[in-house]
């Protein structure tokens, strides 16, 4: 029996089907009899959605190289698109305006990712901070898109599938989960298919990619398209299920650069990273109002709090790329590493 | 056509070609830092924030003129210092985009400081000029965007003579050409970095000045770096002439835009317009119209 | 009449059977960059089977003449013939489909994957599944994957690499990642394989394996094999004939017992300033 545990414990693979499978029972089974209310709206829910427009840059940053400061603005057009449809297309399936919102963001993204024909690096950066302000020009100033509300601000419709409604707090937070458990699945298929592999080779050297063969454009469009369309669905979760309204603000460039620094963080070319990194996106703020609260009182109000935030963040990417580029991931798989090491020592030395 | 207001047009226009000049300012500075090491930095508009920030914390406690100057810009060297001793030098050897991401760090750090220091409240600037329109041949132009006008070109041939006629501007230069050519022959980079970033501060507190002196010193002064990017993308990234041109091309086609094209879809295109001309101008000219054209060695 | 150059028939130009008895041929090839010369009027023709050695001192344009060939630049003048199929420029995308592989002098392998993987993307112009079936791991794309594997595996063990295939490339030494890229390139059955440098930094002992390698190539699969290299006793040895460039102009082009004895060989490798192969302008 302890040899079969054994062999569970020290093969790579299994012990991360096993560790995802447990994470799967911990976030379906205890967290909704556990967790209170502010745990799963303002932690769990948000954390989620990041975490997928995350595994969603990643796979277009990360993996094959593009830099995108434009995540936002496709997290938007995701929200709208999704909002739009399910408006103005009586009784269509929840299912179906998310997969027609992911549609239309993977349309834009490859749109604005045409230029990566000619462009690299900070050039081609220029060219998705294009589509972050004229995604959200467009957004705002054509009040169709917002169904002409005169406030500019709209709530997002309910959450429901196949007739099962999703609301409240831990209806949401189920929701969110499903859509992020699936599509980080596909991401995860994605990057071990042989297309992955096309990724990573343009990433790392795209004229010798060129020169064995690689179609270098369409495989990165379809690195923008398949981004995009994680990161669409990702905008949709983040309105509908976190924020509950849909509004062109909260996808601002801060946005872009927040999940830009998630994946810097968490750590590039990794699916696990996009969730590190965005747990510690979504907890540190909460961390730091307590102790700022507990450290100075009442002298720490709410500027002092944003500005320390901003603060803590850029210092936390630039400690993160001189000490660790690797990111969180490296961190904690170093970590796996050497306490693995001395169970089998234990074991072996008993 | 005969009704069409040609003296609008100019105005218009001259308008657009002087604001544009105002973002060569932002512009000038990024390409100072770029052309000696490389690197995008991102944290310039962060550099304008804090200069303009510091300044004018200092004159509304009551530390004259000059000597405030002299404080901030004495406060810019540090920042160049302890810039390059705490992040460029760690990450000497990585890839561009590395150090891109961590200027976009830096920018977060300076913005977050400027503003826990001195507060995030609007204020204004008073620099002396006042900005006046006065009329040339019917056409309307504002004297403060004269005035920045000329500190822009001041700047410019003080800058263009410092690296042709004094030991440091050479060894900037040198190590723009050949980082490895520079250190054969015993320049001190770490140094001349500090130097450069040291130098690019204090175009940022001229840049500062001058926009804040305009818009109020507020947060919003460090999105102007975003605007420098179109610049640098039309200028070319290693050219100070590239920026002035750029600046004015941006300047001028933005303005332009606003308001011929702008009324048809409500007005606001100033916010993405510079960029998306910048897109079109990158898939032509990818070098920009100054920069140097990279030759890929294969 | 210069002594030193072996002239080759010139072939008739304007009739599309020529060059079919070559598996490469370069007519006229001249490039520049900004004022500097980097080949002047370069020509070559190549034998199928051929293991054609282009040696030449420092900046003699030997990359650039690779670069020619596998379209990186494109010359400013002169044709590329691959076959029979001429080219001005080389489409350098389509070099898999023309049967062409190249190795570069600074490495080029993908630093984000592991040995196999690395050698793998070397079977990709055969790769006819498409990206969804690739994400269903349906019939097809299941096929190609298994059949890759096959020709990588054999492949890597051909070439001594069996044990590393899950090593990440970053891990091994500088002579195995050359000879990892060779395994790369010649997994895909070229027909034309070009060396930019393969035995640079090598010790004594990888060099005679790898000079190994590259016979077998030529031996087993009969790949027309083009290369740069500077180590005139392994170029003395393994190839069939010798292009020498210098200044971007060939001054030498024959068996190596010619082209060793020639004289303005001889003189270029001493630096000796020769009429002929002045061709800088500047």
């Amino acid at each position: 029996m302890s040899t079969i545990a054994t062999k569970i414990w020290t093969t790579p693979r299994l012990r991360a089907w096993l560790a995802a499978l447990a994470l799967l029972i911990v976030a379906y089974g205890l967290v909704p009899y556990f967790g209170t209310t502010y745990l799963l709206e303002a932690i769990l829910t948000p954390f989620l959605a990041l975490s997928l427009a995350a595994v969603g840059l990643n796979l277009l940053t990360g993996y094959a190289g593009q830099l995108s400061l434009g995540t936002a603005a496709f997290m938007a057009t995701g929200a709208f698109a999704a909002y739009n449809f399910n408006l103005r297309i009586h009784g269509l399936p929840l299912t179906v305006s998310l997969l027609l919102a992911g549609a239309c963001a993977a349309a834009i993204g490859i749109l604005f990712g045409l230029p990566s024909l000619r462009l690299r690096g900070f050039y081609l950066a220029v060219s998705t901070l294009a589509a972050q302000f004229f995604v959200q020009w467009v957004l705002t100033k054509f009040g169709w898109f917002s169904n002409n509300n005169p406030s500019g601000v709209i709530d997002a419709p309910p959450l429901s599938l196949f007739g099962f409604s999703f609301e409240g707090p831990l209806g949401r937070y189920l929701f969110t989960l499903t859509v992020v458990v699936i599509l980080t699945a596909v991401a995860q298929r994605i990057v071990s298919t042989q297309t992955g592999h096309d990724f990573i080779a343009i990433r790392d050297n795209e004229l010798a990619a060129r020169v064995i063969g690689i179609p270098v454009l369409r495989t990165k469009l379809l690195a923008f398209g398949l981004s995009s369309f994680i990161v669409g669905v990702a905008g949709v979760l983040w309105a509908f299920a976190y924020l509950r309204t849909v509004e062109p603000a909260g996808f601002n460039l801060d946005r872009s650069f927040q999940i830009v620094f998630i994946i810097i963080i968490g750590g590039l070319a990794s699916i696990r990273g996009a969730f590190f990194g965005a747990a510690l996106i979504v907890v540190f703020p909460v961390i730091l109002s307590c102790l700022g609260s507990w450290l100075f009182g009442g002298l720490f109000d709410s500027g002092i709090l944003d500005m320390s935030q901003r603060i803590i963040l850029g210092l936390l990417i630039i400690i993160f790329l001189i000490v660790e580029p690797n990111g969180l991931v490296a961190l904690w798989d170093r970590l796996s590493q050497s306490l693995s090491s001395i169970t089998a020592s234990k074991r072996n030395h008993p | 056509m005969v009704n069409f207001d040609f003296a609008f047009l100019i105005e218009v226009l001259v308008g657009g070609l002087l604001a544009g000049v105002m973002y060569s300012l932002v512009a000038i500075g990024f390409v100072l830092i770029y052309k000696t090491s490389g690197v995008l930095n991102f944290a310039q508009g962060a550099m304008v924030l804090f200069a303009a920030l510091t300044f004018v914390s200092l004159l509304e406690r009551g530390v004259p003129f000059w000597l405030s100057l002299i404080i901030t810009l004495a406060v810019m060297v540090i920042l160049g210092i302890a810039v390059e001793r705490v992040v460029l030098r760690p990450l000497v050897n990585q890839p561009p985009i590395t150090l891109f991401m961590a200027t976009l760090g830096l920018s977060y750090i300076i913005e977050g400081a400027a503003q826990l220091l001195w507060g995030t409240q609007v204020h204004g600037l008073e620099l002396g000029i006042d900005d006046t329109p006065f009329e040339i041949a019917g056409v309307l132009i504002s004297k403060f965007d004269l005035v920045a006008a000329a500190i822009a070109a001041g700047m410019v041939i003080l800058l263009t003579a410092f690296f042709r006629y004094t030991r440091i501007g050479l060894a900037f230069r040198a190590v723009a050409d050949d980082q490895f050519a520079a250190l054969a022959v015993g320049l001190r980079l770490p140094q001349i970095w500090a130097a450069v970033w040291t130098a690019a501060g204090m175009v940022a507190l001229v840049a500062g000045l001058m926009w804040g002196a305009r818009l109020g010193v507020q947060f919003s002064l460090s999105l102007v770096v975003l605007k420098a990017l179109p610049v640098l993308v039309l200028g070319g990234f290693d050219s100070i002439l590239g920026a002035i041109v750029g600046g004015l091309l941006i300047g001028a086609s933005e303005k332009l835009a606003e308001v011929y094209i702008g009324p048809m879809f409500g007005g606001g295109i100033e916010g993405w317009f510079a960029y998306v001309v910048a897109l079109v101008f990158l898939l032509i000219r990818p070098a920009g119209l100054f920069g140097q054209k990279l030759v890929e060695r294969a | 009449m210069n002594q030193g150059i072996v002239d080759l028939p010139k072939a008739a130009t304007g009739r599309s059977g020529v060059g079919h008895s070559l598996a490469l041929r370069l007519d006229a090839i001249s490039l520049s960059f900004g004022g500097v010369k980097a080949l002047a009027d370069v020509h070559l023709a190549i034998a199928p089977g051929e293991i054609r050695a282009i040696i030449g001192p420092n900046g003699a344009g030997k990359s650039s003449l690779l670069n020619v060939i596998s379209g990186i630049y494109q010359p400013d003048h002169g044709q590329v013939w691959i076959g029979d199929q001429r080219f001005s420029r080389v489409p350098t995308q389509r070099l898999a489909r023309l049967r062409v592989a190249r190795t570069f002098q600074n490495l080029a392998l993908f630093k984000g994957l592991n040995v196999l993987d690395n050698v793998l993307l070397g079977r990709i112009a055969d790769r006819k599944a498409t990206f969804v079936e690739q994400l269903l791991g349906w019939g097809r794309a299941r096929r190609e994957q298994s059949q890759a594997r096959e020709r990588a595996d054999a492949m890597l063990d051909l070439l001594h690499l069996k044990h590393l295939s899950n090593r990440s490339v970053n891990s091994l030494s500088y002579g195995l990642q050359k000879r990892v890229e060779l395994a790369r390139a010649l997994v895909s059955d070229p027909k034309i394989l070009l060396l930019d440098e393969p035995l640079a930094g090598m010790t004594a002992g990888e060099k005679q394996e790898m000079t190994r390698f590259i016979r077998a190539a030529r031996d087993k699969i009969g790949t027309t094999i083009i290369l740069i290299e500077h180590d005139i006793g392994v170029v003395m040895g393994l190839s069939d004939k010798i292009a020498v460039l210098d200044y971007g102009r060939k001054i030498a082009d024959g068996t190596p017992l010619e082209v060793r004895a020639d004289q303005a060989v001889i003189d270029a490798y001493l630096g000796v300033a020769h009429e002929e192969s002045r061709a800088v302008e500047v």
